[in-house]
């Protein structure tokens, strides 16, 4: 078998490449359902019930969207530059970490400021919070030639111990007996419903607005020339005069950025305070949505609704038949194995037999 | 300052200091060899976090169903294969993004351990148990190092004889040559008749056998029961470990000892009730494995080939 480069592009063909890899994907964890010994069409359609069959279902999918979205934009923005940021997670969490330190009640009140102000301080923090944690490992990166995915996936972990370590310590709740989490944001801070009787916030308008700004930054800024230029072939666009360093920083700033926004959203639209296990790996789940999305902002937005739906629709479909809901986490790491061969045989076709 | 080198001479000299360090050495020894050997060829294998789940859960599955341990070792490692078999056909014959792959590898193997395992066990409140390896005792009359190897199981042992093996095959055969050479240079081995693809595909296999064994020690050795987060960052400190053991065989034994005895020293300090939050001990392997990244980064010898795809008659 040998691989034969296309030598043209079919936009279709792009386009089919992620429908054609869900489509395998449910057919692949179909035996999986079955072998927990459900019936697989009953199985599906609660799933799907389960995401989009009413009002209450839809709301759920858009409210687990809201950070995945931003998970996606900052693994799709990164990854566009060829800096592989696989530490989405633990920017979230220090995202939400820095938004309680702003806007939190400190011995039960916030800081002595005028609320809009205030709110856009916690909003900066947050995303200024993700950024600065992925700067160090792009850093290394840049001057010492350390492969970053190592870096910012064990970068994941100490995230996550210092979140709990100011848990333990500094932003501890007093009320809560004990219970490991921070204090609570002010409830003026808090992102307004979207949708009455739901837990849909503005967060999702952010998220929204966000993947449209990506992708005018990406198509008509230099920035965005920069960025794809880096991606495409570092050396090609050092030797043409463009600042690689200096893009794949700015590249780095922006998606730790906006996975940080993605924890602030956690804390200010769902939770309102911290703890450790606020977030069920949406920065891995950003990877999969990115690749699903071919790394263009707006299909993000789609491809984050998917993993949102398999997500919420599994909890659901659960409940109801005995299928385990770990299989959302199985269909989403098959859809993206599923999409990098898609995506591929888009690019290449297959020659059988010796060449 | 007296007072902190004598407890760490005593510590240094007691045999159960030891004891701590090769247990927790060992599934470290068994996956960075399995991130070697992968890199070696030329394959970056990120699978291994999640196919160090898999192993640990497969090879506890198989002795929980009545199988003895060494054939849940063998099941560990075979399935480790398996997905390691995935992860070639993926990269190695279709040539995807290594990164990216191995991530999809350790994302998929880890949910599907966590599916089969509620499948198997819908509702448990305390995971069960097996009977573990049992410590070598009778090796305790050796002088020196048998206070030390009794407080170990044959894992422990296998994991410290696969070293010289392993740089042996890597050294001084035939296939070990061309398995470095199809890392450094593929095209130049294509032309001295070496099968690239399979090459590279047999070492990643070879490799994430290892990385299912690691698994399975902690499950059949180190503990007897099977935990969704058992493994906690484990492998990708191997794949930074092997950075650091440039890699070498050797080195790669030595820098899991010494990771190992900074993370069984750590423990010792927080069970004596350290005057930092708990949380900055339970940080020091992973900033550790950093700063082994950054002080080899200038002097690692890169398999020249690492992360880059072969394809046939392609520049």
């Amino acid at each position: 078998m040998r691989l034969e480069s296309r030598t043209e592009y079919s936009r279709r063909a792009m386009l089919f490449a992620p429908i054609v890899a869900i489509l395998v994907t449910l057919a692949v964890c179909a035996l999986l359902v079955a072998w927990a010994g459900a019936p697989v069409g009953q199985t599906y359609a609660l799933l799907f019930d389960g995401a989009f069959g009413s009002r209450f279902a839809f709301a759920e999918t858009l409210t687990r969207a809201t950070p995945l979205i931003l998970t996606g934009l900052a693994a799709a923005v990164a990854f566009r530059a060829r800096l592989f940021n696989i530490g989405a997670e633990g920017q979230l969490y220090l995202g939400a970490l820095a938004a309680v330190a702003v806007g939190g009640m400190h011995g039960g009140s916030t800081f002595d400021l005028p609320l809009p102000l205030l709110s856009a301080l916690m909003i900066a923090a947050g995303a200024a919070a993700g950024a600065l944690w992925l700067l160090g490992p792009a850093w290394m990166k840049l001057k010492l030639g350390v492969d970053e995915v190592v870096t910012t996936l064990l970068l994941n972990f100490v995230a996550l111990l210092l979140v709990s370590m100011m848990l333990d310590g500094p932003m501890k709740d007093p009320l809560a007996m004990g219970w490991p989490q921070s204090v609570a944001l002010d409830p003026e801070l808090e992102f307004s419903r979207l949708i009455e009787r739901s837990r849909v916030h503005s967060g999702l308008l952010m998220a929204v607005g966000l993947a449209i700004l990506m992708w005018l930054i990406e198509r008509f800024t230099t920035f965005g020339f920069a960025l794809r230029a880096v991606g495409a072939n570092n050396r090609a666009a050092a030797f043409a005069g463009l600042p690689v360093g200096r893009t794949v920083l700015l590249c780095a700033l922006l998606s730790g950025a906006l996975a940080g926004l993605a924890g602030v959203g956690e804390v200010a639209g769902r939770a309102s305070y911290v703890t450790t296990d606020m977030s069920p790996g949406y920065g891995y789940a950003g990877i999969v949505i990115a690749m699903l999305a071919g790394l263009h902002p707006l299909g993000v937005l789609l491809a984050a609704l998917f993993v949102a739906a398999v997500q919420v629709g599994a909890d659901s479909m659960s409940r109801v038949v005995g299928v385990p809901n770990f299989i959302a986490d199985v269909i989403v790491a098959t859809a993206l194995l599923t999409m990098l061969v898609a995506t591929l045989l888009t690019r290449y076709r297959i020659r059988w037999g010796r060449a | 300052m007296m007072d902190f080198l004598t407890t760490l001479f005593d510590m240094l000299g007691s045999a159960s200091f030891w004891v701590a360090t090769l247990r927790v050495a060992t599934p470290l020894i068994l996956g960075t060899l399995g991130v070697l050997i992968c890199e070696r060829a030329g394959v970056l294998n990120l699978g291994i976090e999640g196919i160090m789940v898999a192993g640990a859960f497969t090879g506890w599955l198989a002795v929980f169903n009545g199988a003895d341990l060494w054939t849940g070792v063998l099941v560990a490692g075979l399935v480790g294969g398996a997905f390691g078999l995935l992860h070639a056909v993926l990269t190695v014959w279709l040539t995807v993004s290594q990164h990216v792959a191995g991530l999809g590898v350790t994302l998929l193997a880890t949910s599907l351990s966590a599916f089969a395992y509620r499948v198997s066990f819908p509702q448990v409140s305390t995971p069960p148990t097996i009977e573990a390896f049992a410590p070598l005792e009778s090796l305790a009359d050796l002088p020196l190092i048998g206070p030390v190897l009794a407080g170990q199981t044959s894992l422990t042992l296998l994991a410290i004889a696969l070293v010289p093996a392993i740089a042996y095959l890597l050294y001084r055969t035939p296939m070990g040559l061309a398995l470095r050479m199809v890392g450094e240079n593929p095209a130049a081995a294509e032309g001295q008749g070496v099968d690239v693809i399979a090459v590279r595909t047999g070492a990643v296999i070879a490799g994430s056998m290892l990385m299912g064994l690691a698994g399975a020690f902690l499950t059949l050795s180190a503990f007897n029961a099977f935990f969704f987060n058992m493994i906690n960052g484990r492998g990708w400190i191997c794949v930074a470990l092997v950075v650091f053991a440039s890699w070498r065989p050797g080195k790669a034994l030595l820098g899991a000892v010494l990771f190992a005895a900074f993370d069984a020293a750590q423990l010792r300090l927080q069970q004596a009730g350290g005057v930092l939050p708990y949380q900055i001990y339970l940080m020091l392997p992973y900033l550790l494995s950093i700063l082994a990244l950054i002080v080899m980064a200038r002097r690692a010898a890169y398999p020249q080939a690492l992360m880059k795809p072969y394809r046939k008659g392609e520049r």
